[in-house]
């Protein structure tokens, strides 16, 4: 028993060891670069993620002046070793996408202490904004705001809407939900079904085809991302419903991958609100003009219609191949 | 004696039970709203003439669920344990499935090598499974939680990207409708693959094997049955069902997400063999009760969606139903059900089957 325990000790003494190294790994290159710790959410997490770190990594290289140490994890406690091991290395700057909201608040005074500028972008957490330098988020209120915003714009004679949920509680369909529940209060548009496909495609197409087989009216789906927009047109499909550009029914959907806005180019969708995983280009300018306009800069996130976007569009922000 | 008859009379029955939950569900829709039933002919949006109401929803929508059904039912039967990483196996046999696609241009022959390389692929992860299940004797459940932990980074890994795209046709030829054929096309298959599994247990002593595995390892073994083999067959099973799931998944919408692909399905295909009045702990079985198991959970969820049911409800809803199911399909009850039965009208205990 006594062996067994030093073993486990020995496996996460070395594991940690390994764990810390690869934070250390572009240590003693030159001097005038500048010295970035980023600390992330593994990029196989989304294909947000996916880019995201894509763009970071685009942005922050050698060329442009960076040495660049990058960690991944969900875990939000690893994420605290290596922002506290990119202290002790002697960084100039964070770059910081906390797994959790909270638990930020001493390493953060220790990074300020240490006179380390820590940036935080993708999402906000708990702390006194003192401590951070800027905040470059999204915001997913917005987009839902922007989404219903457009949808109102269309003028039609009447909303009859179909509402799949993300999975619930998460921020983006808390964020997307909102606006959209705001318009069924109000009495502006008629909530014919409002579920959650907790983002699964398949399930999106199961909750179309029941209200489909019920014979109700619809002439709006709105889906909190693409992949459910994706299901409930193939329902339709499968139903004979005609979707899309000044056609029967309206397709919204969410985060603008590659693949959904070209659906949008062909007129089969009509709207995709973009969720912006690029805010490496904002950090990387205030840091080289030291000007920082506010504390939390919201990304600038738009919203696509089938009859405006344009193939530029699609190979700027959509996500993905 | 008393209780080897009840037992006996308990496995004649076995169907019994979800049978008449299912029967259940039909009378409650027909009462509620006599319309879910009807059926329409319509033309989609491709132009071929098909067949669509919920009927059809729910024999379509649980296509997958069937068939992992019947493979977990032979996994059960074999090892006593059930596999959890069913869905994570999926998740990786779809993006192979995928990977393969995207690869090649995709023409027929290429999704029938899209198929079997998912099918080898999932074999493999099958037979890791059953290694630790057949040769280490690891409980089922623990020895699968490594692939539920693992499964589905490893099938992002395979592409690289989240919702990788496949369009093709010819793929919603597999996921919605073959041209002129109005039923949807993983009905098909799941009838297809139903009765070829039913010939196989028919013509060869598989079933008997893997049953008598199951009900005592080492009876079979001094009969000359191998135990080891006969487990990782039913993992080797179970691997060729996943990559059938997962194909009809991806089919039907063109597109894999690793995270969501027949998530909770394990959970689900569990609960298929349960309510099939088949015993978790292994030994005799049947894949009849398995796949009506499959439509009921179906048939629930899609009742609840036509009922509006609240999104965060439908799960706790779907939870009391199926207890309620389970309960009373349970040898307990069944036994005070016998005993109650016999006290009102006086019989003695008979080997005929009345409900």
């Amino acid at each position: 028993m006594k062996s067994l325990k030093k073993l486990l000790v020995l496996v996460v003494a070395v594991s940690l060891l390994f764990g810390l190294a690869g934070c250390k790994k572009s240590q003693g290159s030159s001097s005038d670069l500048i010295k970035v710790g980023i600390i992330n959410n593994p990029p196989s997490e989304s294909g947000y993620r996916a880019a995201n770190v894509a763009d970071f990594e685009k942005v922050f290289t050698k060329e442009n002046g960076y040495d660049v140490s990058a960690f991944y994890s969900l875990k939000n406690d690893e994420q605290l070793n290596a922002a506290s091991q990119f202290i002790t290395d002697g960084v100039d700057y964070i770059f910081l996408s906390a797994a959790a909201t909270d638990g930020w608040a001493s390493i953060l005074s220790r990074a300020k202490e240490a006179g380390i500028k820590v940036f935080l972008f993708d999402r906000m957490l708990n702390a006194d904004p003192a401590l951070y330098a800027a905040a470059v988020v999204s915001d997913m209120a917005n987009q839902g705001d922007t989404a219903v915003k457009w949808l109102k714009a269309q003028n039609l004679d009447k909303y009859n809407v179909i509402h799949i949920q993300g999975a619930m509680g998460s921020d983006a369909q808390i964020g997307r939900t909102a606006a959209l529940d705001k318009e069924f209060a109000a009495g502006n548009m008629k909530m014919v079904v409002q579920q959650t496909a907790t983002w699964d495609e398949a399930e999106a197409k199961k909750i179309i085809e029941s209200v489909i087989n019920s014979g109700e009216k619809f002439n709006v789906i709105y889906a909190e991302n693409d992949g459910m927009a994706k299901g409930a047109v193939a329902a339709l499909d499968d139903a004979g419903i005609k979707h899309g550009v000044d056609k029967d029914v309206i397709i919204m959907g969410f985060d603008c991958n590659k693949w959904a806005l070209r659906e949008l180019l062909a007129g089969n969708w009509n709207y995709d609100g973009q969720c912006s995983p690029f805010q490496a280009a904002v950090i990387d300018e205030m840091i080289k003009t030291g000007n920082i306009p506010s504390k939390k800069v919201i990304s600038e996130e738009k919203g696509f219609d089938a009859k405006t976007i344009t193939q530029n569009d699609i190979d700027t922000y959509g996500l993905g191949d | 004696m008393l209780k080897s008859l009840n037992v006996k009379k308990l496995s004649h029955s076995q169907l019994a039970i979800p049978l008449f939950a299912l029967f259940l569900v039909i009378v409650f829709n027909a009462f509620r709203d006599i319309s879910f039933f009807s059926i329409h002919v319509i033309t989609n949006n491709y132009g071929n003439t098909v067949f669509s109401g919920n009927l059809i929803s729910i024999i379509n929508g649980a296509s997958e669920l069937a068939v992992l059904a019947i493979a977990m039912t032979l996994v059960t039967a074999a090892t006593k344990g059930q596999d959890i990483s069913v869905g994570a196996a999926a998740a990786i046999a779809g993006s192979v499935f995928v990977r393969v696609l995207r690869a090649n241009d995709i023409t027929m022959p290429i999704i029938l090598l899209a198929l079997v390389t998912a099918c080898i692929v999932a074999i493999i992860f099958g037979l890791f499974n059953g290694a630790l299940v057949a040769f280490f004797d690891i409980q089922p459940m623990i020895a699968s939680l490594i692939l539920f932990t693992a499964g589905r980074p490893i099938a992002y890994w395979i592409n690289g990207g989240a919702t990788p795209n496949v369009d093709s046709p010819l793929l919603s030829y597999i996921g919605s409708f073959i041209p002129g054929i109005p039923i949807p096309s993983p009905i098909l298959i799941v009838i297809v693959f139903g009765i070829l599994v039913t010939l196989a247990l028919k013509f060869t002593n598989l079933g008997l094997y893997i049953q008598s595995v199951g009900i005592n390892e080492k009876a079979a073994r001094l009969n000359g049955i191998n135990p080891v083999l006969m487990k990782l067959l039913a993992f080797m099973i179970l691997g060729v069902c996943v990559s059938i799931a997962g194909a009809i998944n991806v089919c039907r919408i063109g597109l894999i997400n690793h995270e969501t692909i027949l998530i909770d399905i394990e959970m689900d295909a569990i609960l298929a063999v349960a309510i099939g009045g088949n015993a978790l702990s292994g030994g005799k079985f049947k894949l009849a009760g398995s796949v009506v198991g499959a439509y009921i959970i179906q048939a629930l969820t899609i009742t609840l969606y036509a009922m509006k049911v609240s999104s965060t409800a439908v799960k706790a809803y779907k939870a009391i139903v199926i207890i309620a199911i389970v309960v009373i399909g349970s040898p307990v009850v069944q036994q005070h059900a016998i005993q109650l039965r016999n006290r009102l009208f006086k019989k003695p205990i008979k080997l005929t089957e009345n409900n």
